[in-house]
This record gives C-alpha cells, sequence and structure tokens, in this order.
C-alpha cells in the first residue's frame, strides 16, 4: 500500500484529511511547519486514505509516514 | 506667574529642537510603524525605534558620556563588545549544524557568498569611504545583525546605527530581494532540480562539531574568537543535552535581555547630527549592493559545484549562503517549490544558511585584523 512520507522534518500544522476520504494526485493532504514555515504535503498517489499515522502538534522526522493510502 | 510660565519653556527642550531632530522623529515613527504594522524583525527594530525618537529629545542627555542612561548600556554592552558574543551565544544554542555536518560540501555555498562583502568593500572605497568605513559597510552584505554591529562599532562607530538598521532591514527585507536574483541567475529546469534525502548525522557528530569547529576557526583565525567562541559554546549546549537549562537561558532569557539593550543603544547612537548625512543614503545602497551580489555569488558557486558534482544540487541553495538564518533558507524553500511543488529544500537550504554565518564572522575578523 502506498504511504505518504514526511519529505522534511517538522512539525504537523493541520490535517486536511480524514480517514475514508478519496484523495487525488497532487492534492494537499497534510500542512507541516518548519522553522515557522507552513509547507504543503502533496499526494503522491489516488485512492483512499485508510490510515493517519500523525496527529495535528506531532513532530515528526525525513522519511516518517504520514498516512498510507489505499 | 508668567515668569515661571516662561522659565518652564526656556528649561524644556523645546527651544533646543532642531529640524533634524523632526525628521529623526519621522525615521523613527517609520520603523516602529514597520515594525508593528509589517512585523520586520520587530524584536529589534522596536528597541532601536524608540532608542532614535528618546535620543531626539533634546536635553536629556540620554547619550551623553558618562552620564546619561543609554550611553552607560552603548559604553558597556557594544563599545565594550559584549553584546553582540551573547547574542551569538543565543544563536548557537539555537542553529541545527546537522544539514551543514550531513552536507559538507555547502560549507563552499557559505564562503562563497560572502563575495558580496569584498566587492563591495572596494566599492565603497571608490565612494570616497574610508577603509575601516568601507569594511563596516561592506559586511552588511553578510546580512548578519550582530557581526555587523561588532565590526562597526571597532571601525566606525559614527556609521553604526546606519550600517545596523540597514543589516537588519535587508535580512528582513530578503524575500523581496532576493527572488529576483535567484530567477535572473538559474534556469527553471536547475530551480526544479530535488535533491536527495539528506543523510542522518549521529549525536556524536553534533557533539563534536561546535568543539572542532571552535578549535580549527580559532587557530586559523584567531581574531575571530570572540563570536566564534560563544557560537560553538552555545551548540554544545545545545548537542549535549544534558544542559537544558543554560541552552533555555542562553537561546531564550540572555538574548532577549541582551537584545533590548542592542537595540536600545543602536537606535540611541542616530542622533540627527549623526546619521542626517549624505554618507548614511550611500550606506543604504552600498549595503544593498552588498547584499545583492553576495546572493549572486552564491548562486554562482552552487552553479559551478554542479560543474563537477555527480549528485546535482539545486543552485538555489547557494542563495542561503548570506547569513539571515533562517530568512533565506526560507526564501529559498520558497522559489523551489514554485517551480516544482514537490521539492522541498527547506533543510538542504539551511546548511549554507548556517555556513554564512560562520562566513561571515572569519571575514569580519580578517578585516578586523588587517584594519582594526
Amino acid at each position: 500500500m502506498p504511504e505518504l512520507l514526511a519529505p522534511i522534518a517538522g512539525n504537523v500544522w493541520k490535517i486536511l484529511i480524514a480517514v475514508g476520504d478519496k484523495v487525488e494526485l497532487d492534492d494537499e493532504v497534510i500542512i507541516l511547519e518548519a522553522l515557522k514555515m507552513e509547507t504543503p504535503i502533496y499526494c503522491d498517489d489516488s485512492g483512499t486514505i485508510t490510515e493517519i499515522r500523525v496527529k495535528e502538534g506531532d513532530a515528526v522526522n525525513e522519511g516518517d509516514v504520514l498516512a498510507v493510502i489505499g | 506667574m508668567i515668569a515661571i510660565f516662561k522659565e518652564l519653556i526656556v528649561s524644556s527642550g523645546l527651544v533646543s529642537l532642531t529640524g533634524g531632530n523632526l525628521i529623526m522623529w519621522l525615521v523613527s515613527f517609520v520603523l516602529i510603524y514597520l515594525a508593528i504594522k509589517k512585523q520586520y524583525e520587530p524584536l529589534l527594530l522596536l528597541p532601536i525605534a524608540f532608542g532614535i525618537l528618546v535620543v531626539n529629545l533634546p536635553l536629556t542627555f540620554l547619550m551623553e558620556p558618562e552620564h546619561g542612561l543609554i550611553w552607560f548600556f552603548y559604553h558597556y554592552g557594544i563599545e565594550n563588545d559584549i553584546i553582540p558574543p551573547l547574542i551569538f551565544l543565543g544563536l548557537g544554542a539555537m542553529i541545527d549544524f546537522g544539514p551543514l555536518i550531513a552536507n559538507p560540501k555547502t560549507l563552499l555555498l557559505g564562503a562563497g557568498a560572502q563575495v558580496g562583502l569584498y566587492v563591495t568593500f572596494f566599492a565603497a572605497i571608490l565612494f570616497g569611504f574610508d577603509l575601516r568605513e568601507a569594511a563596516s559597510i561592506a559586511i552588511i552584505g553578510g546580512a548578519d545583525g550582530p557581526t555587523t554591529i561588532y565590526l562597526t562599532s571597532k571601525l566606525a562607530p559614527q556609521l553604526l546605527g546606519a550600517t545596523a538598521v540597514s543589516a537588519y532591514a535587508y535580512m528582513a527585507l530578503v524575500p523581496i530581494i532576493q527572488p529576483p536574483m535567484m530567477k535572473l541567475l538559474t534556469t527553471d529546469h536547475e530551480r526544479k532540480i530535488v535533491m536527495s534525502k539528506l543523510r542522518p548525522v549521529s549525536r556524536l557528530q553534533k557533539i563534536c562539531f561546535p568543539i572542532i569547529s571552535a578549535m580549527t576557526i580559532m587557530l586559523l583565525v584567531p581574531a575571530s574568537a570572540p563570536l566564534i567562541s560563544m557560537l560553538m559554546m552555545g551548540n554544545l549546549f545545545k548537542e549535549s543535552g544534558v544542559v537544558e537549562r543554560l541552552t533555555k537561558a542562553s537561546s531564550n532569557e540572555l538574548m532577549n535581555i541582551v537584545t533590548i539593550f542592542l537595540g536600545l543603544s543602536v537606535g540611541a547612537t542616530m542622533t540627527a547630527t549623526t546619521f542626517l548625512n549624505p554618507k548614511v543614503l550611500f550606506i543604504f545602497f552600498l549595503g544593498l549592493f552588498a547584499f545583492i551580489i553576495s546572493t549572486a555569488s552564491g548562486l554562482l558557486m552552487a552553479k559551478f559545484m554542479n560543474l563537477f558534482l555527480k549528485d546535482k544540487i539545486n543552485p538555489l541553495i547557494g542563495a542561503a549562503g548570506v547569513s539571515a538564518v533562517p530568512m533565506a533558507a526560507r526564501c529559498v524553500h520558497k522559489v523551489g517549490s514554485e517551480a516544482n511543488r514537490r521539492n522541498y529544500l527547506l533543510m538542504h537550504a539551511m546548511g549554507p544558511n548556517v555556513a554564512g554565518v560562520i562566513g561571515t564572522v572569519v571575514a569580519a575578523a580578517i578585516l578586523l585584523k588587517n584594519l582594526g
């Protein structure tokens, strides 16, 4: 199952999706905050969100799994 | 009754007001507006602006040597070089050198972006500034506030207000000044380059970095010692992970306290007689020139490195070689993501960005050693 990875380290600022949502390639799904700057994260695949592994406020490292797309 | 009233007027500052004072009030009001409304570096700009205002109220003698309140702040804090190194202690406690350790070749970008400084040094001499003044103006191109203040207070204290304000102003204006240069000097294809993931850096490496850097830099350029020693000790505090209280004290409480005295003292150097001088306009102009050339030389250095690198770097990160941490890195990230929205350059740009701080200090130390 394709996983959505954090491209940079930072804090999860906003989660724009919920489990069960249908997403398309290039949809903006999560916004990370790093060095006081908001960085939108885009979907790499189309599908349905089956799992979200982070919550708003979490600190993530580069390469961490943010969500799983089914 | 009338006599008392007359006496009050004469002893008040009103009769001693000059046109210059009024202009400086305006300057102060503009800076207060920019700090509050536009939030341009408000932590510094606000105390600077207020310092300008109060020092231009006649007969207050706040900057009177041996008497004035702010003179004491200025004398003990800045003239005696106490405050800028303390700011560096706080910076060290905040900076993450990880991206630089992960990708040490970005050190070259931090060095490359100092070219603007030397170009401006010679340009300022052509404009009729003496060597010490030229060095103080050139350092603006390093886009590092405390280093600019440190160097100017030693070489050309009469220019301190102007160089400090332009350094902080241009740092705040990074998102406006840098992108046009970035777009001019890079192709769309280059801006789209996605850089490979940074290698992880171990805790041991992060702890060794400030120790080894402090030793290397200070052995090579001893004049950099006041700033580098504080910077690296702050960083050692942070990376050691065992003195969280000292890390916090350095980066929060102490930093905030000295920032107040720094801003106020710098502002208070700007009396009408020292500031309203055609030279000051040239300083703003040359400072901007320095900043632009530094941005350009960082970008070109990155492109030059790409000629030899198999794993290409995105040349935009060269622009972060001017210090201005982290504004320049953010700006690189933004321009990179405009070209390719899956381009996340922030951490890659932090490497040259923190290297730029070291580069500027070393450049300042070299200027100081030769001209001081």
